[in-house]
């Protein structure tokens, strides 16, 4: 992705800002300036998530997409926010086994890619399990 | 509106083609559907063409005026051409474009074709083509692929409706089992669930043989009014229905990640406008781009109860020979996936059928197709009906 598009929402990634319709109380992650239930009604404000959710479902990518052959297998999911935002992230943990849908999640700021040699480095939002994870 | 009628098909050979290039193909199509139709170059009014990415697969745009030129229907002719794009289902929208020029009266002979050719690329960068029909700023860069994203549909699936790795792993099973009878098919090899199951892993719970591959191929059809069909040809095929629907362009964004709501709607539309209802089709032509795909979409375009998809596939009701034969080109599992062409290449394997002229596939006394094309993990979906009776 190019610098200036990822640099025009970089806010948002790092903080995990989204936004909130006042008309009709539903908030938005990945930011929407327009709502898509009361559309031209809607009133649309910037809104900072408390980044607590938890996993709606996943998958583990053996295959990986082009830029992150090198973090396979990763953890890919959709996270429903407590406010009820549901956004596309990474869960990043050491033991693939023990995650699950339902599991708790908190926001962590990491490295999501980057440009190669001369490009920027991209960060933004990952998650990671709430409760340590059970150790044999 | 008028109504409209399907005169001419041809598919190319499905699969990896070294030797064709992306013109080559679109030519092959196009001209063959001509010959079928018996109809002349002077007579042509239009060309629509599903095309998802030349611009990623073999830096071409651009598409629409270089399939004119080199179907030699620009220099003398001048006819207008017109690429349509909705990911995926660019073929669907390409038909569904012709139709509107003939329905409208604007146009009488058209063609509308697909085409992709994928394979001059290494597979990332087809991957990384592919990708960026999902969401690329809030999915693609987090590491989204579409395996991926239909991996999530897929557990989620299990888990609300204790759908098995075995119930998707059938319909690679029964779809490389149609592919194996249609000469134009990528992978005419059969498999076992032991195979899928066995097959590597892509993303958890899809392993790669539970994945449409990626493929060359074109797709051409013409399109005449209704009321002419039969100077052209003894089986014109009749258009009674066309459909479109949109959903958020995310998987995350949607009201059940299980369901296709942009398939429902566009399936619901689809039946008013031929006032008909799933059990008045014969036969479906539907995109399993992954096996978790035609689960939902069976039960997306009201063939079966939602979550009962897996079980009504595992009991070869999906088959040919059971209650609604799906997919008997192969699909786009066996078939093959070049994606501007598949929602052509669907429309062609219906009239195949509703010909009766699909040899060991064919589906004895099919009446009427149904054809779902979808383009993403559902953003776009495009339903037609089609009917050997007006």
């Amino acid at each position: 992705m190019s610098v200036p598009r990822f640099w025009r929402k970089q806010i948002q990634r790092y903080n995990l800002i989204g936004t909130h319709c006042r008309n009709c109380n539903e908030h938005f992650y990945p930011p929407r300036n327009m709502c898509p239930t009361c559309r031209r009604d809607g009133d649309i404000e910037s809104y900072k998530f408390t980044g607590n959710g938890e996993i709606v479902s996943f998958t583990v990518i053996r295959a990986a997409a082009e830029g992150f052959e090198h973090q396979t297998p990763y953890v890919l999911a959709i996270v429903k926010l407590d406010e009820g935002a549901r956004l596309t992230t990474q869960i990043v943990c050491n033991d693939l086994s023990q995650i699950h849908m339902g599991m708790r999640v908190r926001p962590v700021f990491r490295k999501l890619g980057d440009g190669g040699e001369k490009g920027m480095i991209y960060y933004g939002t990952k998650f990671v399990p709430v409760k340590p994870l059970k150790h044999d | 509106m008028r109504d409209v009628a399907i005169i001419g098909i041809k598919n190319t050979k499905f699969g990896e083609m070294w030797d064709n290039s992306f013109r080559d193909i679109f030519v092959e199509a196009g001209v063959g559907s001509l010959e079928d139709a018996g109809v002349s170059g002077e007579e042509i009014d239009g060309l629509y063409v599903g095309n998802m990415s030349g611009g990623q697969f073999v830096e071409q745009e651009h598409i629409g005026a270089l399939i004119a030129d080199y179907s030699g229907l620009a220099k003398n002719l001048h006819v207008p051409s017109t690429r349509l794009e909705a990911a995926c289902a660019s073929g669907g929208l390409a038909l569904r474009q012709a139709i509107f020029g003939v329905a409208s009266g604007y146009q009488d002979i058209v063609v509308a074709a697909g085409v992709e050719k994928m394979t001059d690329v290494s597979s990332s960068v087809a991957s990384a083509a592919l990708a960026a029909a999902s969401d690329r700023e809030w999915e693609g860069i987090m590491g989204a692929t579409f395996p991926g994203l239909y991996a999530m549909i897929a557990r989620m699936h299990m888990h609300m409706y204790g759908t098995t790795s075995e119930q998707m792993a059938e319909v690679a099973v029964k779809n490389h089992s149609n592919g194996f009878m249609n000469p134009i098919s990528q992978y005419r090899r059969k498999i076992t669930v032991e195979d899928v199951l066995n097959s590597i892993m892509v993303a958890d719970p899809l392993h790669i043989l539970d994945c449409s591959p990626i493929t060359d191929g074109a797709s051409s059809l013409v399109l005449a009014p209704a009321d002419v069909a039969h100077k052209y040809t003894d089986t014109p095929v009749y258009i009674r229905a066309s459909a479109q629907a949109s959903d958020t362009i995310s998987l995350h964004d949607r009201r059940d990640i299980t369901t296709l709501d942009a398939t429902v709607a566009a399936a619901k539309r689809a039946y008013e406008m031929a006032n008909l209802g799933p059990s008045d089709i014969d036969i479906v032509e539907l995109h399993d781009c992954f096996t978790i795909a035609e689960i939902c979409a069976i039960e997306d375009l009201g063939f079966v109860e939602k979550g009962e998809g897996g079980r009504f596939t595992e009991d070869g009701e999906t088959a040919i020979g059971g209650k609604i034969p799906v997919n008997t080109s192969g699909g786009l599992k066996s078939c093959g996936h070049p994606v501007g062409a598949t929602g052509i290449k669907q429309a062609v394997e219906i009239v195949h059928q509703l010909r009766g002229e699909a040899g060991k596939r064919q589906i004895q006394g099919a009446n009427v197709g149904l054809t779902h094309n979808v383009g993403g993990s559902g953003a776009t979906a495009v339903v037609h009906i089609l009917s050997r009776e007006r």
